[in-house]
């Protein structure tokens, strides 16, 4: 059964759609990301226009995230301090993002900016995750093997404005978590999504955060920026789509829920290769559509005349 | 109500006009033809894959019949990909304006045995006798090129009518034709011309609108949408937020 999408301007199949939905948020829910990166190129796959896939990703991980962080929230395992000063890089660098999209869009270059984009974000997390899981099953076999040094002193702290975060139990210059929330907030902006994929890695890696405060720390600052990016798409692009958003967060959030209970329960390394795998499917098709040659050649932009 | 009853209903209605003009006297004095569609409004809505409208009318003698569908001007851009670096990217484009966002052409015979080409041409019947005038100075050579390749993407996306379809006549003076519209078909105010055709030129005309409308949701949503785009943004966020805490509430205490 087809729905017009009145923003979009197109058809899709509801069902397509609401099978889409509901996957991405199990995904979201067993790993604990908002699944933007893996909407966005999954709604271009079936025929939205990319414009159009990149704000419905963004309202969708609006969604997501709120239901996530009420969830790590209960349990106490979020940052505020750590999460409202990331925000502010964040709002910013989201600012700068949609800013970008909107030019690169009269360029007639966002569908290039956002798939190549997707391919070297997809392809590295995908990658980076593969040899981290198949890693640490060849570390289980072999007990007893090297450790990783927990905490590196390195050119990061030597930066000024120092400030406490006792929920992570860091001090560190505030500096970092701004400028790792802008830079993340640019790639919301542009390719709508939250960010928590590279978010979390860079928190637990760079800023030295304890594992159990950085998926509701990551997703609280990550409402905020998907937010701003969501309305900021609605205000000067005209992008969203209120059908296509509403029928992806209705089987999203859903889905989380049912995913975090899957989570829970399953084993992750296995799991977590599988992702990998998938994440590599989805880049590897968006590199090849890249390079082999159009059915046509020629595409057209329509203005109000 | 029963949708093939609604699909019907204009189709009948063309009908008995038509009917009606065969017992009247014919044409109103003066005028060589008289045209009227079936209906004056296309309306979009939730379902919408496509429509057809009946143009149907009477001429004051033998003769033949052009009737050309045109939609609003729009200004298009037409971007050539060009291989960079490996991969594909929009690496041209020429930005051609008033281009008619829909056009179709049907007649009462094949176009070419009708008019000679400097008519058809001066008339601007034919997708290949629209006038395509970039807005900025590009070589004549280039223009005609992406002029083409603006006209054959149009006709792949359905926008521009490949066929000539076609107007049937029921006797010598009655004409009737099947106007179609596919689903993807542009909004706003489309202007149906009707040519009277005489031993290889144009010897009356009459034009008539069309409007193509959202209706219902959809438009609603639409205009609120471009309209009121801050009110509309904030509402998606509201919505995205309560649809979140909503979703977590079954699970509290988990």
């Amino acid at each position: 059964m087809d729905i017009y999408l009145p923003i979009a301007e197109v058809s899709v199949d509801v069902f397509v759609l609401l099978g889409l939905g509901a996957a991405i948020g199990v995904i979201s829910g067993i790993f604990g990301v908002g699944g933007g990166f893996l909407l966005t190129p999954l709604l271009i796959f079936i025929g939205v226009p990319p414009a159009m896939a990149v704000a419905a990703s963004a309202h969708q991980v609006v969604g997501a995230s709120v239901s996530g962080v009420l969830g790590h929230w209960r349990r106490g395992n979020v940052d505020f301090k750590m999460g409202f000063i990331m925000l502010l890089g964040g709002l910013a660098g989201s600012f700068l993002g949609v800013l970008l999209f909107t030019i690169l869009r009269r360029l007639g270059q966002i569908e290039l900016v956002i798939s190549l984009s997707y391919v070297a974000l997809l392809g590295t997390l995908g990658t980076l995750m593969g040899v981290e899981s198949v890693r640490t099953v060849l570390r289980r076999r072999r007990p007893g093997g090297s450790r990783r040094k927990l905490h590196q002193h390195n050119w990061m702290h030597g930066l000024p404005l120092k400030t406490r975060f006792r929920r992570s139990k860091l001090y560190i210059s505030a500096l970092l978590p701004i400028g790792l929330g802008f830079a993340i907030g640019i790639v919301a902006g542009v390719l709508g999504i939250g960010g928590g994929f590279m978010m979390v890695p860079a928190m637990i890696y760079m800023l030295g955060m304890p594992t159990a405060v950085v998926p509701g720390t990551s997703l609280l600052q990550i409402i905020f920026v998907a937010s701003n990016v969501t309305f900021l798409q609605a205000y000067t692009n005209h992008t969203v789509d209120a059908v296509l958003a509403l029928v992806l967060l209705v089987s999203g959030v859903l889905g989380a829920q049912v995913g975090a209970r899957i989570g829970t329960r399953l084993g992750g390394e296995q799991l977590r290769f599988l992702l990998a795998l998938l994440v590599l499917t989805v880049a590897a098709k968006l590199a090849f559509d890249l390079t082999v040659r159009p059915a046509s050649l020629y595409s057209i932009t329509t203005e109000q005349g | 109500m029963n949708p093939g009853f609604l699909r019907r209903a204009p189709h009948r209605l063309g009908w008995a006009v038509l009917l009606f003009l065969a017992l009247a006297s014919g044409p109103a004095r003066g005028a060589a033809i008289v045209a009227d569609l079936s209906t004056h409004i296309i309306a979009i809505g939730g379902g919408f894959s496509g429509d057809s409208v009946v143009l149907f009318g009477a001429t004051d003698g033998p003769g033949d019949i052009i009737a050309v569908v045109r939609g609003p001007d729009r200004d298009m851009t037409v971007w050539r990909k060009g291989k960079v670096a490996g991969i594909w990217v929009n690496a041209e484009s020429v930005t051609f304006d008033n281009v008619p966002s829909f056009y179709s052409v049907a007649a009462s015979r094949p176009l070419d045995t009708l008019l000679p080409p400097a008519t058809a041409a001066l008339y601007r019947i034919g997708a290949n006798n629209l006038k395509y005038e970039p807005v900025s100075f590009v070589a004549p050579d280039r223009a005609r090129g992406f002029a083409e390749a603006l006209v054959e993407e149009q006709r792949r996306l359905g926008l521009f009518a490949r066929e000539t379809s076609k107007i049937a006549f029921l006797g010598e003076r009655l004409f009737r034709a099947t106007l179609a519209f596919p689903a993807n078909v542009p909004t706003g105010t489309y202007l149906v011309q009707i040519f009277l055709v005489r031993d290889r030129d144009v010897v009356g005309g009459q034009t008539t609108p069309l409007v193509v409308s959202k209706v219902g949701i959809d438009a609603a949503l639409y205009d609120f949408a471009t309209r009121e785009a801050a009110a509309y943004g904030a509402i998606a966020v509201l919505t995205a937020v309560v649809a979140g805490w909503l979703a977590s509430l079954p699970f509290r205490g988990l």
